[in-house]
């Protein structure tokens, strides 16, 4: 799956301009799905869904939170964890350094606190931007600490996953985490608390085959790629081509993987029904 | 030999078709194995064995990968790749494991969960998320011996044990050494250089804290089955006198200090 996304990483990084916003910029864009010119501004406003076919553009984990948080309630946590490189890996380090740079991100994935709806939940949301949101030691170890977090202060989780998979370059101690985090998940599960997935393009591999199908509730987004094995190497092994639509948000729930499929316009209101509904209290403040 | 010539050696022992498969770990480690077919949902994995057996005389619960040592078997037990059905097989077989204080015993030997429309359909991520998050919480104590291939999430699927070994010539890896090549330099005959880089050898997972130890494939098969029976015959020693809270606390600890990063604010 990874020989599929990384192409695409590099598309998606040069039309970033800003560290740490996807800013309305003069130029216009083209959907990547049907190709329309879009004033980027107008773009920014539709929250990235194309206008014209609905597609939903993948996001930065920054606008992300925009969309979703309630204005300024957002408090990171544990964004002081920074990639190391264990197996010194050739180019690795050279990697990072440039995506740090790039994205103003330490690592694939951002978390914190916030609230939606007045509720207070902890939310992760991982960032194809930075090496296609591969997981590795640092996005294994903070939403690990997010779980245990949550755990701890009665909080739900809501993470908004999408990867390529585990991190090759960290080896194993990438394959590893995926342990490490599903065992948080049942640790948060146990004490009772609520976790949200939230599935949007494209979440593959390693995240597809631990935290990301563990949700007490799954929702995906429109047309979002979701899966384990890369398309391309199913193809190979049937030898024919598949079906646009196999391993899309829409497949996964006719196969009864995931609750729902729900708009990028609807996703804030749906995500504070559901807190509300498991008995989350509104507050002002703090 | 160089580190490239012992690698291509290694890649060669474990992928001989004479080399000991589950059955024969089955039959020469174990006695009176009755499998137990079947994950109640779908259908039952021949890539995936599972059953009971006693190890010194004592009942346990017996799965792991099955490869064949002819074409034919290969092709029966779909070259040790399974389906989510497998998966979940092994779920069913360790609760039930579980229910009745036994405990677990996983071989792990398998190129990695199988890539293909129908495992798509069931959801092979979710069989082995659900995997990982069950086997973690299981009360009762779980051994995995990586006897070969450990590819990937399909190894790891049946690896969330108590303790971890690995057989003296098997590898653990995230990514399989050729798809790793082929990734990064687009040419996938550069396997033995993608396998160093990766750091997958027992020894390397035993440097990194990731494995309790590396089991002697000594100089026969009766060797190589007597070492399997002894690592197994010590480890339940320790495991067995633990409460499932214990197992559960410490399997959860094994995995929770793997991982290496920096932290600015320390």
């Amino acid at each position: 799956m990874l020989i599929d996304l990384f192409p695409k990483t590099r598309e998606n990084s040069r039309q970033i301009k800003s560290k740490t916003e996807q800013k309305d910029s003069p130029v216009s864009v083209a959907c990547k799905k049907c190709g329309a010119q879009l004033s980027a501004a107008k773009y920014g406003k539709n929250l990235y869904v194309c206008p014209t076919c609905g597609a939903h553009g993948r996001l930065l984990a920054r606008t992300r939170i925009r969309q979703i948080a309630d204005r300024d309630s957002f408090h990171e946590l544990f964004g002081s964890l920074q990639t190391a490189d264990p197996l010194h890996f050739e180019g690795y380090a050279e990697k990072i350094d440039a995506l740090r740079e790039k994205t103003g991100m330490n690592d694939a994935v951002v978390t914190g606190t916030c609230r939606i709806g007045g509720m207070k939940t902890c939310i992760g949301v991982m960032d194809s931007h930075f090496m296609m949101a591969s997981m590795g030691s640092v996005v294994g170890e903070k939403l690990t600490r997010l779980f245990e977090y949550a755990a701890e202060q009665a909080l739900p989780v809501i993470l908004f996953t999408c990867s390529g998979g585990a991190r090759m370059q960290e080896g194993m101690f990438s394959l590893l985490q995926m342990a490490k985090v599903s065992g948080a998940v049942a640790k948060h599960s146990e004490a009772g608390g609520l976790y949200i997935t939230v599935l949007t393009d494209p979440t593959t591999g390693g995240v597809t085959a631990s935290f990301a199908m563990l949700g007490d509730i799954i929702l995906a987004e429109p047309g979002a790629t979701v899966g384990f094995a890369g398309r391309r190497v199913i193809e190979g092994t049937i030898g024919e081509k598949l079906p646009e639509e196999f391993q899309s948000a829409e497949f996964v729930l006719e196969h009864g993987f995931c609750d729902a499929i729900v708009p990028r316009s609807r996703m804030k209101q749906t995500l504070g029904d559901l807190l509300a509904m498991h008995g989350c209290k509104a507050k002002r403040g703090e | 030999m160089s580190m490239e010539q012992n690698m291509e050696k290694q890649l060669r022992v474990i992928h001989d078709a004479a080399r000991p498969n589950i059955d024969d770990i089955v039959n020469e480690v174990f006695h009176d194995f009755i499998e137990l077919h079947g994950d109640r949902l779908y259908g039952d994995d021949r890539a995936m064995l599972g059953g009971i057996a006693r190890l010194n005389g004592t009942p346990v619960t017996v799965i792991g990968q099955r490869k064949g040592h002819t074409t034919a078997e290969n092709i029966e037990a779909n070259f040790g790749m399974a389906h989510p059905e497998g998966y979940r097989k092994a779920l069913r077989l360790a609760r039930q494991a579980e229910k009745f204080h036994r405990p677990v015993i996983c071989f792990v030997d398998t190129a990695g969960a199988f890539c293909g429309v129908g495992a798509e359909e069931r959801g092979q991520g979710e069989a082995i998320a659900r995997n990982l998050y069950e086997f973690m919480g299981l009360r009762t104590p779980v051994v995995s011996i990586v006897t070969g291939e450990g590819g990937s999430g399909g190894a790891l699927a049946i690896a969330v044990a108590n303790e971890v070994y690995m057989m003296q010539n098997a590898i653990y890896s995230v990514i399989s050494p050729r798809g790793c090549a082929s990734i990064l330099w687009k040419d996938a005959s550069r396997e033995l250089e993608a396998a160093e880089a990766l750091q997958i050898t027992a020894r390397d997972l035993y440097r990194f804290g990731m494995i309790e130890g590396i089991i002697s494939e000594g100089r026969s098969r009766t060797a190589y089955f007597r070492n399997i029976k002894s690592a197994l015959t010590d480890s339940l020693k320790r495991l067995e006198s633990m409460s499932g809270d214990a197992l559960r606390q410490q399997r959860y600890d094994k995995f929770r200090k793997i991982g290496v990063f920096n932290d600015t604010n320390l």
